[in-house]
């Protein structure tokens, strides 16, 4: 694919491959993230979105390809190397995998705690405002449990808030939602974006895409086959059009 | 009547102190089980393929030989063998830990299977080592899991250790046998020895529950 780095970007991924049970999951997948880019990955389930999201922090090792963090390339090999990426590059899933155990604000401090090595309470304190700007002041010390779907989605992107990454990788993060719990993970992701984050992110709400996405990525079989702005790609006869207007 | 209510009531000191051995010996056992029986399951989630070998082999060795038949094996066995001087006491620690090790790793193993795959993951992605992971996130939630198959674990290796009365260990099975055979008031005997056992179960699945209660998470049930 044609992506040139420039200056400003931050990641770079070249010619990802990754073989899943002997099939080729992503095939020689190459894009790149500027700062303050928010790119979107669209397509068909199956289509290799949430394996591409997890081998860009290293969830599962690529078998092929690069992956340039801030101009250095990465190597898949060391140990040390992968935990530092995966410090950098923050994770929000489709089913918020919060811990069930700890409260909101221990879900949020603990990785600040024996990751960051923070002491206890700067920790709970960085917590404290990483869960305040996701609306969460009054929920510090509910368990997931006691959580609504939506709740539980900003306190996982507080938690990776917290370890400041440099890139937000996000994999479907409202389609476990229930409809009126979409916006207030939406506007979150939104406010994200309009301060600065570079992000990329798996999902389906195209109103959102439409409006704040720089690009899409159309991804499909293992390959990313379109990719442009949604203006563009939504206003020609395209594959991303048609998968589009099959979408409720 | 009466002289069976004497013998009952003027043996009970010493029928007790045979109740502190067998909790010592269950609490040693159930300690000792602890530790062999996390790691073990640890092994059969995580491990590669030789080392869960090894553990799945260790596992059905000690769920399917008798605890008999391990008592002897290893007391008059083994440690005869290597020429381990132990006492009896420590025999049946070892042996009823050893066994329950093999126990426990199968509820720990249930436990840890039962967590949500992806609650490591996103440990992972926070920047954590598998170590870390498994450590501050899994531990933690499969301890609690744990409880109602642990206490369940405890009624049945606490009864069990009546049969280390075999190898002559100061326990309430054989203080009880020693005062039976000796004033021939066997059914007040034995069934002062089994409400002692029953109580002992009792209290402990007790307590176990009240550490369970305490330790639940608000608003998650499994």
């Amino acid at each position: 694919m044609d992506y040139k780095s420039n200056n400003n970007t931050l990641l770079e991924i070249r010619n990802l491959t990754k073989v899943l049970g002997g099939r080729e999951i992503i095939k020689d997948v190459s894009l790149s993230l500027d700062k303050g880019d928010l790119k979107v990955l669209i397509g068909p389930s199956g289509g290799g979105k949430s394996t591409l999201l997890q081998c860009i922090n290293l969830l599962h090792i690529p078998d092929k390809g690069q992956i340039i963090l801030n101009g250095k390339e990465v190597s898949f090999k060391k140990k040390k190397e992968i935990l530092a990426l995966r410090q950098q590059i923050g994770m929000i899933f489709q089913d918020f995998n919060l811990f069930d155990h700890l409260t909101a604000i221990d879900n949020v401090a603990i990785a600040l705690r024996k990751v960051k090595k923070l002491p206890k309470k700067k920790a709970f304190e960085r917590a404290e405002i990483e869960l305040a700007r996701v609306g969460l002041s009054d929920k510090l010390h509910a368990y997931p449990a006691e959580l609504s779907g939506g709740q539980k989605q900003r306190v996982s992107i507080a938690r990776a808030l917290a370890m400041d990454p440099v890139v937000l990788l996000l994999d479907e993060p409202t389609s476990a939602l229930d409809p009126e719990l979409i916006m207030e993970v939406l506007s979150v992701i939104k406010n994200l974006s309009e301060s600065g984050m570079t992000m990329l992110m798996a999902t389906h709400q195209m109103s959102f895409v439409k409006n704040i996405a720089k690009e899409i990525l159309f991804m499909e079989n293992g390959m990313i086959i379109e990719h442009d702005t949604p203006k563009r790609l939504l206003s020609k006869k395209s594959r991303t059009l048609d998968f589009c207007s099959k979408l409720a | 009547m009466l002289h069976s209510l004497e013998v009952v009531i003027s043996s009970l000191p010493y029928v007790l102190g045979g109740a502190v051995n067998t909790v010592a010996i269950v609490v040693g056992a159930m300690a000792f089980g602890f530790f062999i029986g996390l790691p073990l399951s640890l092994v059969q989630v995580y491990g590669n393929n030789i080392l869960k070998f090894i553990a799945n082999i260790y596992v059905w060795f000690f769920r399917g030989v008798p605890v008999l038949v391990l008592l002897f094996l290893f007391y008059f066995g083994l440690f005869t063998l290597i020429d381990l001087n132990i006492s009896a006491f420590w025999s049946a620690v070892l042996v009823l830990g050893l066994r329950g090790g093999a126990y426990q790793s199968q509820i720990f193993r249930g436990s840890i299977q039962s967590i949500p795959e992806g609650q490591l993951k996103a440990a992972k992605a926070l920047g954590m080592t598998d170590v870390q992971g498994i450590l501050y996130i899994i531990l933690p939630q499969v301890i609690r899991i744990s409880l109602p198959g642990w206490s369940n674990e405890y009624s049945i290796v606490l009864k069990d250790s009546a049969i280390a009365f075999v190898l002559g260990t100061s326990e309430i099975m054989s203080r009880t046998h020693f005062v039976a055979s000796r004033t021939y008031e066997q059914l007040a005997m034995y069934l002062c020895a089994g409400v002692i056992y029953f109580i002992l179960t009792w209290a402990g699945v007790y307590l176990l529950k009240q550490i369970e209660n305490k330790l639940k998470i608000p608003g998650y049930t499994i």
